[in-house]
């Protein structure tokens, strides 16, 4: 049983300041799953893939990938560790002093600039999976949309071909059809490169679009989990106040 | 009573802020060391720094060195003329350029073009999650961006002392034989007598520091900024203040040590 589960979290908590962001986080994730954390702005829910990506210490918990505790990992073992993932940031994070071809194959080369036509050519095969033509190539990030900059970091994210991919409020920013095209890529990637994903997210389209499963944040702990079917009948009244957008109820 | 304790609860949280800090900064420097001196190296990085640090300085440095040194000499006669000694114009425009003024405007400029520089750009990488990005990409920051800025600063930064102090000396030249009608041949005579190795050597040692300092604190401050484009602005501020005042401090520890 223990077996399939990619990602577990046991009791991580982490506390800038005075201020406990995550009070005791308990999450699995199976192999293969695409699992979606909502919760509001600021309830911890970028920390929680900050943590399990080794960017932020947790205080206390672990973290176990494949079985593996992660937590505190340093020199190769981090490295391997973090071969496995990749990830999609909120506002793209391109680096914008690289054109696009480098910035999707960021990965394989640590930003060295070698051997150029190969990774030109797997930059463009990249590109082509999120629906990008390879006219863009020797294009500056800051020369794309805004919808466009994500698919190339789409692009960048999967090129490694890692195991488990992150995405940081994919649609964000976005307006409804360009986001409806991210989710669309974003659930045909899960399901022909067999990742496992971990979406946060407060677009609640998206959640359910993209997601298996969904869990809800709130200060600081998961205060419930279920299948996305059930999201809009938890009966859970914090859950249902969040999904519906009200601004009463026990949400304050 | 209280308000006693107050005052001193205020010192100590100031007191431990500063320390604090200054820890922060130097397990940050001795990072950016350690990666400095370990491969793997990013020599197409290393280049470009030195091109924008070093060769995209020259214009500014040279201009620096050659008004200072004009005046400098202007000066030191005035003050030569009142104990009849304008005879050590040249000896003194040589000694002030290569160990103080060189070292020192070279390092004031640099900082100013470029510990700026790179506090913005760090810093705008780390406001928009490049550095994480970079990091999840498998990239140590500290050896894709601080290792090549260190390097170039230490290799660009002694070299642009070497040629605005030969430029600062001409300055003075220019002063000296066009305006106070000094001998020119007896003028770089004295010149070459009183340049001495020591000389020279204090001047590389202390653009080292500078040069170290100002890659230094540019990737410092921009490291840690957060909280957007205002938080960048007050990174680039941060950064060239600190680089000033590290310069300054460290140009008056080196002077004395010297000369103590």
């Amino acid at each position: 049983m223990m077996a399939d589960h990619k990602i577990v979290l046991e009791g991580v908590a982490k506390t800038f300041g005075d201020n406990c962001v995550l009070d005791g986080i308990n999450l699995e994730i199976e192999r293969g799953e695409s699992m979606a954390i909502i919760g509001q702005s600021g309830s911890g829910k970028s920390v929680t893939l900050k943590c399990i990506l080794g960017l932020v210490k947790p205080d206390r918990g672990s973290i176990r990938i494949d079985g593996q505790d992660v937590v505190g990992l340093r020199g190769r073992d981090l490295e391997k560790m973090r071969a496995k993932f990749g990830m999609l940031f909120q506002g793209s994070a391109l680096f914008d002093s690289l054109p696009i071809w480098r910035n999707v194959t960021f990965a394989l080369t640590q930003g060295k600039a070698r051997d150029a036509t190969n990774m030109r050519k797997i930059a463009a095969e990249n590109l082509e999976r999120v629906g990008l033509s390879s006219k863009i190539l020797d294009l500056r990030p800051s020369e794309l949309s805004g919808g466009m900059q994500k698919r190339v970091a789409l692009a960048r994210a999967i090129a490694p071909r890692p195991e488990i991919i992150f995405f940081d409020e994919p649609t964000t920013g976005l307006d409804p059809i360009r986001a409806d095209v991210i989710n669309d890529l974003i659930v045909s990637l899960v399901e022909d490169l067999g990742v496992t994903a971990l979406t946060i997210t407060h677009d609640m389209a998206s959640a359910r679009k993209i997601a298996h499963r969904v869990a809800m944040l709130y200060q600081g702990k998961i205060i419930w989990r279920g299948p996305r079917d059930r999201l809009y009948d938890s009966g859970n009244p914090y859950v249902d106040q969040f999904v519906q957008g009200r601004a009463e109820g026990p949400i304050r | 009573m209280s308000a006693v304790i107050g005052l001193f609860a205020s010192i100590g949280r100031l007191l431990i802020g500063a320390l604090a800090e200054l820890g922060r900064l130097a397990i940050f420097a001795w990072k950016a060391i350690s990666h400095s001196v370990r491969p793997p190296y990013y020599p197409g990085r290393i280049l470009e720094q030195l091109l924008l640090l070093g060769w995209l300085s020259l214009p500014v440095v040279g201009m620096t060195a050659i008004f200072s040194g004009a005046a400098l000499a202007q000066q030191i006669y005035t003050a030569g003329s009142r104990f009849n000694a304008t005879s050590t114009v040249p000896a003194v425009v040589v000694l002030g350029m290569v160990r103080e003024l060189g070292p020192v405007l070279v390092g004031l400029m640099v900082a100013g073009r470029v510990s700026s520089a790179m506090a913005a750009e760090i810093g705008t990488m780390r406001v928009t999650e490049q550095l994480d990005a970079l990091t999840t990409l498998r990239t140590d920051p500290f050896r894709y961006l601080i290792a090549p800025r260190i390097i170039a600063g230490l290799i660009a930064v002694p070299l642009l002392v070497l040629i605005a102090n030969a430029i600062g000396i001409f300055g003075g030249y220019f002063t000296a034989v066009y305006k106070l009608d000094f001998n020119a041949a007896g003028y770089l005579n004295t010149t070459r007598q009183f340049l001495t190795a020591t000389d020279l050597q204090m001047a590389l040692v202390k653009s080292g520091f500078f040069g170290f300092f100002i890659a230094l604190m540019g990737c410092y401050h921009g490291f840690k900024a957060k909280g957007g484009a205002a938080g960048v602005g007050r990174a680039t501020t941060d950064a060239v203040v600190s680089a000033f005042i590290l310069i300054l401090l460290s140009n008056m520890i080196i002077t004395l040590v010297a000369f103590g």
